[in-house]
């Protein structure tokens, strides 16, 4: 009886996960963000889209007054990726990419590192971390 | 263990494997690797026309014609999102899972539907080029009979993609210059 009260009122809990994340919102900021020399939009988020193809994402919307683009890879996982690119004071462009493996949001620095360091090289700027 | 309890372990083990609980993020999920180039270059045809519009209205004319109904537009990014949902049955798959369940009399799903995606994606080839880059790109999604997502991958078949560059070429009465 004790136990199927405690199962009970385990469920119900599972819609805080609205606003859960396991890494503070500094910290995760600074892993998912970089900043580019750079000011033109247009570009950056054409760039974008062509690094997630490249990396085999299918994309799924994009647009270009918010500055955001976002798409999914299947390969037995789901790997969504949503990306943002907003100016940074004049002369910059901020970069911010957020990913959700299956169930998970992504908080290891690699996978974001390895997504940079691709779309890096497609834009041919370095891609500066932001603290 | 009665046969019916060891089917049902077999089926929640097999289901946690399925859907990898508590998977980790695979190194190679971000990575550009020689195949990534191969791929790009299978999904992508140059096309002498700066009308970049013309070829997003072709492309998207291909694709309902492909019987996809298209989901998300973006012209100045040149962009269409596209899908479509079709049976996913395969009889030599249903036989199997039948002639399974006479033997075992564990229910044995078989694929049942599916949702295939596409997103097509124009670009100017380069400054000084009179060109546009076309690049589409195909994934799906396959729930089973007991509603349960049972293969998820991108379609990289090189038909797919000839087939779908022939009519668009047709469409626009261009070649499709491969890269």
């Amino acid at each position: 009886m004790l136990s199927a009260c405690i199962v009970l009122t385990g469920c119900g809990t599972s819609k805080k996960q609205l606003l859960a994340t396991n890494k503070s919102q500094l910290q995760l900021r600074s892993i998912q963000t970089r900043a580019f020399d750079t000011t033109d939009r247009e570009k950056t988020l054409r760039t974008v889209i062509a690094t997630m193809q490249d990396l085999g994402f299918v994309i799924d919307d994009a647009n270009y007054i918010l500055g955001l683009v976002s798409g999914t890879k299947l390969d037995n996982f789901q790997l969504r990726m949503s990306v943002t690119v907003r100016p940074r004071g004049e002369t910059q462009l901020l970069v911010r990419a957020g990913m959700q493996f299956n169930v998970t949001q992504v908080e290891d620095p690699e996978p974001y590192q390895q997504f940079f360091t691709a779309l890096g090289r497609a834009m041919f700027l370095e891609a500066q971390n932001v603290d | 263990m009665g046969k019916l309890c060891k089917g049902t372990v077999l089926l929640f083990i097999s289901a946690i494997i399925l859907f990898g609980c508590a998977k980790k993020i695979p190194k190679e999920a971000l990575q550009l690797t020689p195949e990534s180039l191969k791929l790009r270059q299978l999904q992508t045809r140059r096309f002498d026309s700066k009308d970049e519009k013309a070829l997003l209205v072709a492309g998207a004319g291909v694709l309902q014609d492909l019987g996809f109904t298209l989901d998300e537009s973006e012209t100045e990014l040149g962009i269409i999102v596209a899908s479509k949902d079709r049976s996913a049955v395969e009889t030599g798959q249903v036989i199997g899972a039948v002639i399974l369940m006479a033997l075992t009399g564990v229910p044995i799903p078989w694929d049942k539907k599916q949702k295939i995606r596409a997103s097509l994606v124009t670009r100017p080839a380069g400054t000084d080029d009179e060109s546009t880059l076309v690049r589409v790109t195909f994934q799906r999604i396959v729930w089973n009979t007991q509603g349960q997502i049972s293969k998820t991958e991108p379609l990289d078949e090189p038909e797919f993609y000839q087939e779908f560059f022939a009519r668009l070429s047709k469409a626009v009465f261009l070649d499709a210059h491969e890269l």
